[in-house]
């Protein structure tokens, strides 16, 4: 409620928000919190802004820098079998393509599983920071915030851990194995990422950027 | 046309003259380049940009196949040296007993991108030819390709983690195979696919005849 509503007598120079769904024109709601607008057509969800969204999606997203940075420092796994033993970070997974053609293969998996993650709670925190102190947004917030919401379908953190718990049933007979403190790292960061989009009203976010910037 | 606040007859932007931003929403006058609240590049849809999802599902396709020739793993132990395609990786994990990790193994690899070729390519053919399904279920149906794309990429952080883990000298040792390279492409290739599908071209062909 950063603006106070729309006149009815800006007629048609008020600000029209078109369904990203099926494009469907709609003046731009003023929701208040807790509530929810969708499109009349089709039912797209178009805002729903909650109490306190932004505090809680940049607490998240700082808990979820720090679990990351423990996540690629920390032992991963620790796997035995007859007298050898290979610890793992999630670097070495990284690094598991690195020979030869595959080389770009490693790069591909550190962007998706660590770096692409960061980048976008880095951005996130960026955009949120000063909005969460009612301060005007920083500069490059619109670009962050985008870059943001376009790096979302690439950054698979939690599809790496499902692969984790594959492929630890495929060793399993193989040789004995531990978690390390990593992994747990890892799995609490899946659950606070998950958290942290669906309590993200990007639409909330937009209206909140559409302001001078510092 | 008139654009007022509230009217009741729904309209598009596109019907009203106005060209919409992908990124957060707002609608702009057709002459403007770039949305004055997010900063995005404002593009009117066409069919055109249809060529852009046929290119990537095509890429999507054609590396998909060498990823199912080609081995995933190649395992060293003490004895022997064997490989294993994604195929025959599912089929083993199904031998071993494991029929839950064999399920989502067979499911990520094989029945997702399968599946999602065949949805992208109909989603696309659908536009120009009426079809069975409404609107709304293709729309739903262009979400949970965009929602289950990301998933098959479990394989290759699997081969990722394996080829990490077991590096026990004599006793055993996994290496990645050269068809984790091209599966890693041919999911990304489809998640281009995916992308560059604009979702609105459904309801604009939904709309036409009235």
């Amino acid at each position: 409620m950063e603006q106070p509503g729309q006149s009815p007598e800006a007629g048609d120079r008020a600000p029209m928000l078109a369904c990203p769904v099926c494009d469907t024109l709609h003046a731009e709601p003023e929701v208040p919190d807790n509530h929810v607008a969708q499109c009349r057509r089709c039912g797209h969800v178009l805002a729903a802004p909650r109490e306190n969204a932004m505090i809680r999606v940049l607490a998240l997203a700082l808990t979820s820098s720090i679990l990351m940075i423990a996540a690629v420092l920390f032992p991963f796994i620790d796997l035995q079998a007859g007298g050898l033993q290979n610890r793992t970070s999630v670097l070495d997974a990284v690094l598991a393509f690195s020979t030869g053609l595959m080389i770009p293969l490693s790069v591909a998996v550190a962007l998706l599983i660590v770096l692409i993650p960061l980048a976008r709670l880095l951005a996130i925190i960026y955009t949120l920071w000063p909005l969460v102190r009612g301060a005007a947004p920083y500069p490059l917030a619109r670009q962050a915030f985008g870059l943001a919401e376009r790096l979302r379908p690439w950054s698979m953190a939690e599809i790496f851990v499902v692969g984790v718990a594959v492929a630890l049933v495929k060793v399993a007979g193989l040789a004995s194995l531990s978690l390390g403190p990593a992994f747990w790292a890892f799995v609490a960061l899946v659950l606070v990422t998950v958290l942290q989009d669906n309590s993200m009203c990007r639409y909330t976010i937009w209206k909140s950027l559409d302001r001078p910037t510092r | 046309m008139e654009i007022a606040g509230q009217t009741d007859a729904l309209i598009t932007a596109r019907k009203a003259g106005m060209l919409a931003c992908d990124r957060c929403g707002r609608a702009h006058a057709a002459d403007v380049a770039a949305c004055n609240r997010c900063g995005a590049r404002l593009h009117a849809r066409d069919m055109a940009s249809l060529q852009g999802v046929w290119a990537w599902l095509l890429a999507g396709i054609i590396v998909y196949i060498p990823a199912n020739v080609y081995p995933m793993l190649r395992t060293t132990t003490l004895l022997d040296t064997s490989e294993s395609t994604i195929v025959g990786g599912a089929i083993e994990l199904f031998d071993h007993g494991a029929y839950g990790v064999a399920t989502i193994v067979f499911v990520a690899s094989i029945l997702i991108p399968i599946g999602k070729f065949i949805a992208i390519g109909y989603l696309a053919i659908s536009l120009r030819r009426a079809g069975v399904l409404s609107a709304h279920s293709r729309h739903r149906l262009y979400e949970v390709v965009e929602f289950i794309g990301r998933w098959s990429m479990i394989d290759v952080f699997v081969v990722a983690i394996l080829s990490a883990l077991v590096q026990l000298g004599a006793v055993a040792t996994i290496n990645p195979g050269i068809a984790a390279v091209s599966f890693a492409l041919s999911v990304a290739f489809t998640m281009l696919a995916a992308q560059s599908f604009d979702p609105k071209l459904i309801w604009d062909a939904d709309r036409e005849p009235t």
